[in-house]
C-alpha cells in the first residue's frame, strides 16, 4: 500500500524492461527475442549482447516478425518480441490476431514508446490506440505496467503464464510509484491509496498522474481510491464493481485514447451494474497528437494530474445522495 | 497397394517406414490412389457444406498426398508426437485437401469430413490448430504461414533437432510482402531445414496470375532471396517424390520447389476455370465429377 511517488527514482519503463529480460534470459535458456532493427529503442539490445544466439533481428519486417515468433513458439521456445507499439499492435495486427492469439501460441509482445508520451517523434509514432486493439482480440492479455519496478515484475509473470501477452511500455522515465513487496498477479489490480469519495482508476504512466492528483485533492478534503489497473484484459472486476458499491464515483485515465482503451473497458464493466456510478475519462480525446516533449504533450493534451483534480470534481458532483 | 494397406502403412509408419522409401511402382500407384480419394472428399465436402474453395484444394492434393504418405516422418495416430516433421497450409483456403490428407491418413475419421463448415464442426473452413488433430497452425489470412514455418525451423535448428518444416503457399499468395520478408529472414539467418513448395497453378480469386499481379520471374525471385529453387510437374508423383529427395541432398539453403499445378486439376469442366476458386460444383455435376476424378 505504501508508495513512494516522491521517490527520486525515475526510469523507463523500456529500460526496466530491457534489464529483466537479461536476467531472465539467465535463468531461462529457452527465451528467444526478437526485434525489428530497433534493439537500442527497445532495449533489447542488452539482451542481444548478453545472448547473440538467441537474438534474432527480423530487420524492419514486423509482420513476418510476429510469424516468426508463433512458429518458435510452436517448438517450445517463449520467444519475447519488440519494437514500437504503433508496429506491434498496428502494423502487424492481422499476425497477431489470426496467427499468433488464434493458435493460441506462447508470445510474449513487449512494446514500446506507447502513448502519446513517446514525444518527440510525433503522431505517425504515437500508439494511442494499441490498448484497443489488442484487447478486442479473444484470449489476449493486456497488460500496462505503471513503472519500472512493476514492469520488472509484470515480465517475470508473463513469462510464467502461458499463452500470448502483450504489455505496453512507455519511453519517458518516470517515478516509481509501486513497491518491492506487493505481489504481481496478472488480473489482479492494486489500490496504491484508500479512499471512499471517489476512485481513480488508472493505467501505466498515469497512475504516478492519479497520485500526485489524489494528494492534492487530500489536501482540498477529498479522498480518492486510486487503483492501479495494470491488466486491462481481463480486467478486474471485483475491484471495480467494489469502487463502484463504495465509492460511487469513477475517473479513470490512461495515455491512449478514450475510445477503446481503459477507460471503455470500466464502462464495458460497468455497464449493466445498478447502481451504476457516473464515469469520467481522462485520454487523448479522439485526436491525434504532435511532436513535443511528454510534459508539454500530457499538458496540452488533457492528461495532466491537473486535470485529473478538474474531472474529479466534476464526477463527484454528478454523485448521487 | 491398395488404400487400406496405404493408411496402415502411414499408421505404422514408424516401425515401416524404411520398407518403402524407395519409389517403387507400387508405391507411387497407391499414392496416386490416396490423392484420387482426397480429391473426391474434396468435391463431397464442398458441395456439402455448399461453400469452399475447390480449385485451389484440387491443385494441391498430389504435393499433399506426397507428403503426408510419405515424406513427412509423422503419427497419424498421435499427431502432435513432438518427433514429427511440421507441415503448414499456407494457402488456408485449401483447407478441404489438407483435411482430406489428414483424415485420410488416419489423424481422424474420414466420416467426420461431412462436418466440414458445420455449426460445431472440428472442421473450420479455414484451418484452426485448436480444433482440429494434426493441424500445426492456423491459417486463413494469406502470407502468414511461411513466416510461421520459418520460425519452426528456426526453432529446431537452435535445439539442434533434425525435424524438417514444409510449408505450402499459394502463387497469388506470393503477392503478399510479408511472404519475401520470410523469404529474406530464412536465407539471412541460415535457416536451411525448411522445404517450401509453390503450388503454381496461375489462379488466384480476380483471375489469372499475370492479370492480377504478375509474379514471374518466379525462379529468380527465389533464387535472388538466397533460396535453392527446384521446379516439378506438380502432378505427376513420382516427380514430386524424386524433387523431395533431391531437395534433401547437400542442404545449404533454403529450399522452395515451384510445382506447375492446374486449377481444379482432375475435372474437365473445373480445370483451368476461375469460377471455381472459392464456388463448390452445383449438386447435379457432382456424380460427374466424381467419376472423371476417379479415372485420374
Ligand atoms: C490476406 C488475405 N487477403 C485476401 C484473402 C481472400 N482470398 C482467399 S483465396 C484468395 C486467392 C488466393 O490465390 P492463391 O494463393 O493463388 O491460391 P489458389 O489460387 O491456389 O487457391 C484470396 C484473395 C485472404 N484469404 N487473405
Amino acid at each position: 500500500m505504501k508508495n513512494t511517488i516522491n521517490s527520486p527514482q525515475l526510469m523507463s519503463t523500456r529500460d526496466a524492461y530491457g534489464q529483466v529480460l537479461v536476467e531472465i534470459g539467465k535463468e531461462q535458456k529457452n527465451i528467444v527475442v526478437l526485434n525489428a532493427d530497433l534493439s537500442q529503442s527497445t532495449r533489447t539490445s542488452l539482451f542481444a549482447e548478453t545472448f547473440p544466439e538467441r537474438f534474432f533481428n527480423a530487420g524492419i519486417a514486423e509482420q513476418n516478425m510476429m510469424g516468426v515468433a508463433a512458429g518458435l513458439a510452436t517448438t517450445g521456445f517463449i520467444p519475447v518480441v519488440s519494437t514500437l507499439a504503433i508496429f506491434a499492435a498496428g502494423r502487424a495486427y492481422d499476425q497477431v490476431r489470426n496467427t499468433i492469439v488464434h493458435s493460441g501460441l506462447n508470445v510474449k509482445i513487449v512494446a514500446t514508446h506507447s502513448g502519446i508520451t513517446m514525444g518527440k517523434d510525433g503522431s505517425s509514432h504515437q500508439s494511442i490506440e494499441d490498448i484497443a486493439l489488442m484487447r478486442v482480440i479473444p484470449d489476449m492479455t493486456v497488460i500496462v505496467p505503471a513503472d519500472a519496478l512493476e514492469t520488472k515484475k509484470a515480465l517475470r509473470a508473463t513469462i510464467e503464464y502461458k499463452g500470448p501477452v502483450y504489455i505496453r511500455l512507455g519511453r519517458p522515465e518516470i517515478p516509481v510509484v509501486t513497491d518491492e513487496e506487493s505481489p504481481f498477479v496478472i488480473g489482479k489490480a492494486d489500490i496504491l491509496r484508500k479512499g471512499n469519495d471517489l476512485s481513480i482508476i488508472a493505467c501505466g504512466i498515469m497512475v504516478f498522474q492519479a497520485l500526485k492528483a489524489a494528494d492534492v485533492l487530500v489536501s482540498q478534503g477529498i479522498k480518492a481510491r486510486v487503483i492501479n489497473m495494470h491488466t486491462i484484459k481481463p480486467l478486474d472486476l471485483e475491484i471495480l464493481f467494489n469502487a463502484a458499491k463504495e465509492t460511487g464515483a469513477i475517473l479513470t485515465a490512461e495515455d491512449h485514447s478514450i475510445i477503446g482503451g481503459l477507460g471503455s473497458a470500466v464502462l464495458e464493466a460497468l455497464a449493466c451494474k445498478e447502481p451504476r456510478p457516473p464515469v469520467y475519462r481522462i485520454g487523448v480525446r479522439d485526436v491525434f497528437g504532435e511532436s513535443g516533449e511528454p510534459d508539454d504533450l500530457i499538458r496540452k493534451y488533457g492528461l495532466s494530474w491537473k486535470d485529473i483534480v478538474k474531472a474529479a470534481k466534476e464526477v463527484l458532483s454528478l454523485k448521487e445522495g | 497397394m491398395d488404400m487400406a494397406k496405404l493408411i496402415e502403412f502411414r499408421v505404422n509408419l514408424l516401425k515401416e517406414r524404411s520398407s518403402l522409401l524407395k519409389h517403387s511402382v507400387e508405391l507411387v500407384r497407391g499414392l496416386k490412389e490416396a490423392a484420387i480419394a482426397v480429391g473426391q472428399e474434396i468435391v463431397k465436402m464442398t458441395s456439402n457444406a455448399n461453400s469452399g474453395h475447390l480449385g485451389g484444394s484440387l491443385s494441391c492434393v498430389d504435393i499433399l498426398v506426397a507428403l503426408y504418405f510419405h515424406q513427412l516422418n509423422h503419427n497419424p495416430r498421435n499427431p502432435s508426437w513432438p518427433g514429427r516433421d511440421r507441415f503448414v497450409l499456407s494457402k488456408g483456403h485449401a483447407a478441404p485437401a489438407l483435411y482430406g490428407t489428414l483424415a485420410l491418413s488416419g489423424c481422424f475419421p474420414r466420416e467426420e469430413l461431412k462436418t466440414f463448415r458445420d455449426i460445431d464442426s472440428r472442421l473450420q473452413g479455414h484451418p484452426d490448430n485448436k480444433k482440429t488433430p494434426g493441424v500445426e497452425i492456423s491459417t486463413g489470412s494469406l502470407g502468414q504461414g511461411l513466416a510461421v514455418a520459418v520460425g519452426m525451423a528456426l526453432g529446431f535448428k537452435l535445439a539442434g533437432k533434425n525435424n524438417q518444416v514444409y510449408a505450402l503457399v499459394g502463387d497469388g499468395e506470393l503477392d503478399e510482402g510479408e511472404i519475401w520478408e520470410a523469404a529474406m529472414f530464412a536465407s539471412h539467418h541460415k535457416i536451411v531445414n525448411i522445404t517450401v513448395l509453390v503450388d503454381r497453378n496461375h489462379g488466384q480469386n480476380d483471375g489469372r496470375t499475370e492479370e492480377v499481379m504478375s509474379i514471374e520471374p518466379l525462379a529468380a525471385k527465389w533464387a535472388s532471396f538466397g533460396w535453392k529453387v527446384f521446379e516439378v510437374d506438380g502432378h505427376n508423383i513420382k516427380n514430386i517424390l524424386n524433387v523431395l529427395d533431391r531437395s534433401m541432398e547437400n542442404r545449404s539453403k533454403p529450399t522452395v520447389i515451384i510445382a506447375q499445378t492446374v486449377k481444379g486439376k482432375g475435372i474437365s469442366f473445373v480445370e483451368g476455370n476461375d469460377d471455381y476458386h472459392a464456388k463448390p460444383l452445383p449438386k447435379e455435376l457432382v456424380a460427374q465429377a466424381i467419376a472423371e476424378l476417379g479415372k485420374r
